[in-house]
């Protein structure tokens, strides 16, 4: 009896020990990772704009050096727009977040207040320092014919598209069927088109990124909703076994940027994060936006490649929905129009 | 023991189809897709992978997963030994919830393991507000991911020691106390010894776990690459840049260590049989 009473005290004494150790070694692991954060930023990224970030990022690098002399850090993370909001407002240190739409953005603004609700008119064109939009992406010789918004509700055709809670390229995607819809009879055509064309889709990935791959990698479905950038870079990537088609009208989507004011005063980046986003405005970064495949905003730039982008009518967000509060609570809140027009089958 | 290896039940005929049955299905289910990991990784021959393997993204994946389960793999050993220590050799209220609760990661999911540190660190957490204040990073940063990884492999060295230790009790430990050995002698000199094959099964799967989770520290990491991203998470941003030699390149390396926990793991099987716990003896 006595022994195991010892024994007991003992054990809970070690027991103790270790699970202090346990407790306090992250800590302490975390900790040695500090950094001079200074000279580093976190831009925190949409889907497709992977390979213009890594660009831009050593241009703007390389244009920091000349500058001041200071070697800078520039890191990127990606995900489907609706995520990487999520993942700041989550604690997610960006410095600078460039998304796929505004209402990503707001959402940072309203629930996590790292930045004014204000903030799309800091900088040039309501922060959106290049465009794009959403073209067809069909296998190559366009076996089903899709040339137009109505090919896409046929019977049989599989539809590949993102999932318009989580990913941007897809909420565009959506908002440009349902401004073909508005097109042919007003709000109730517009839904009687939408709620066929979800039937045609079979599977819905999260990011745009995951849609690309799952038409071109795993060839399923016959046509690819995509951003206009993505469709092209697809033809880079897996060689010319695709066609770009675009519709008789679409949508101008703007991507934009903003920086995180509270993020940016707790690293002391401000001038560094700024200049960034000043940054993807000049005629360099413009050029380098351009052979990315997005349209640049900056009027010199789009006279210069203007023969690079087929020019198709354009919807906008604010002419349209109402701007894009009123759209997303309209269409992608929780029990909003999409809720009510998809059922998974 | 080997008594035990003749005395199962013999089934003619039918049992050569069972045999091709699973042979196939192992086949088709692991070593087809494992075999296409390696034909994908050196599709484009052996520059292609080796540069894939040393770009600074995939050094930095493989560090950061090497220190995640350098901090998180000892901890989980301590634990364990800890906390089968406690079951195997005394009797206390509530060891059938500690035991429950040991068990709990493996029924959760690693989605809700990472998720749980996100709703107590992150900026709108319990503790978030504090954290910002005082610049505590923890979601988002290596902190991060070594809790969703310990939280997910907590229960593979102590699940392993348990039943052990209950097997061989507590007499040679209450021998030693009564020959008058401290509590750290025993432990020392008679409980570690015990199990020390057993240890290192438990801690080779816990390694092997901690090295290869994907959901729960996809949760916590933020993604940022070359930074927040361990080998798994690597994997996956490779795949979607279209760099498919380099995601299964990467994807090869944790197959890799997947093989050398099997071979490990069977040798420790084959030579160790009679000091691992009972349920791993044959």
């Amino acid at each position: 009896m006595t022994h195991s009473h010892i024994t007991r005290r003992g054990l809970v004494g070690a027991g103790a020990a270790l699970g202090a150790a346990a407790a306090t070694a992250p800590l302490l692991a975390g900790q040695a990772f500090a950094e001079d954060k200074s000279l580093t930023l976190l831009n925190v990224s949409y889907d497709p704009t992977r390979e213009l970030y890594k660009e831009i990022n050593a241009a703007y690098a390389a244009y920091w050096k000349g500058k001041t002399g200071q070697v800078i850090r520039i890191d990127q993370s990606h995900g489907g727009s609706g995520k990487q909001a999520r993942s700041v407002i989550d604690g997610l240190q960006a410095d600078v977040v460039t998304l796929a739409l505004a209402a990503d953005i707001d959402e940072i603004s309203a629930r996590a207040k790292l930045l004014p609700a204000n903030w799309q008119s800091r900088l040039p064109n309501n922060s959106t320092p290049y465009t794009s939009t959403i073209v067809f992406l069909v296998r190559k010789g366009n076996p089903w014919k899709i040339k137009d918004w109505p090919d896409l509700v046929k019977p049989g055709v599989g539809v590949i598209t993102a999932n318009p809670k989580t990913s941007g390229g897809a909420r565009w995607a959506y908002l440009a069927a349902y401004s073909y819809g508005l097109k042919t009879g007003g709000p109730a055509a517009a839904k009687d088109y939408i709620t066929k064309l979800f039937k045609n889709v079979p599977v819905l990935d999260t990011g745009a990124r995951g849609s690309t791959t799952t038409f071109a990698q795993r060839r399923i479905g016959d046509v690819l909703l995509s951003w206009e950038n993505e469709a092209y870079l697809t033809i880079d990537e897996f060689g010319p076994n695709f066609d770009i088609i675009y519709p008789s009208s679409s949508i101008l989507a703007e991507p934009p940027v903003a920086l995180v004011d509270k993020n940016v005063d707790r690293h002391k980046t401000r001038t560094l994060a700024e200049g960034y986003l000043n940054f993807l405005y000049s005629p360099l970064a413009q050029d380098i936006i351009a052979k990315h495949h997005f349209r640049p905003r900056n009027a010199v730039a789009a006279a210069k490649y203007t023969a690079n982008f087929k020019q198709i009518p354009l919807v906008t967000v604010d002419d349209t929905f109402g701007g894009w509060k009123k759209a997303q609570a309209t269409h992608f809140a929780d029990g909003g129009l999409f809720d009510q027009i998809y059922k998974p089958t | 023991m080997s008594g035990q290896r003749t005395s199962s039940i013999r089934l003619p005929g039918l049992s050569i189809l069972l045999v091709l049955a699973s042979a196939l299905v192992m086949g088709m289910l692991v070593l087809l897709p494992l075999f296409e990991v390696f034909r994908g990784a050196f599709e484009k021959g052996i520059g292609p992978y080796l540069a894939a393997v040393r770009e600074p993204d995939a050094l930095s994946a493989i560090r950061l997963t090497l220190l995640v389960a350098a901090i998180a793999v000892p901890l989980n050993a301590a634990f364990g030994v800890a906390a089968a220590w406690c079951i195997a050799k005394f009797e206390f209220r509530g060891k059938s919830a500690l035991l429950t609760m040991i068990d709990l990661p493996f029924s959760m999911s690693p989605v809700v393991s990472g998720l749980v540190w996100v709703l107590l660190f992150g900026a709108q957490g319990w503790f978030g507000t504090w954290l910002i204040d005082h610049d505590v990073k923890i979601i988002f940063a290596t902190t991060g991911l070594v809790l969703a990884t310990i939280l997910v492999t907590f229960p593979f060295v102590a699940r392993e020691l348990i039943p052990l230790m209950q097997d061989q009790g507590a007499d040679e430990e209450s021998a030693a106390l009564t020959l008058g050995a401290s509590g750290f002698t025993t432990f020392f000199r008679i409980t570690l010894p015990n199990i020390r094959w057993a240890l290192l099964y438990g801690v080779l799967l816990c390694n092997a776990r901690a090295m290869g989770e994907f959901g729960a520290v996809s949760v916590v990491s933020g993604h940022i690459r070359g930074l927040t991203t361990t080998l798994p998470l690597h994997v996956e941003v490779l795949y979607n840049d279209y760099d498919f030699v380099g995601a299964f390149a990467t994807a090869s390396l944790l197959a890799s260590l997947g093989l050398i926990t099997l071979v490990l793991k069977t040798g420790l099987e084959w030579r160790h049989a009679g000091e691992l716990s009972a349920n791993r003896r044959h």
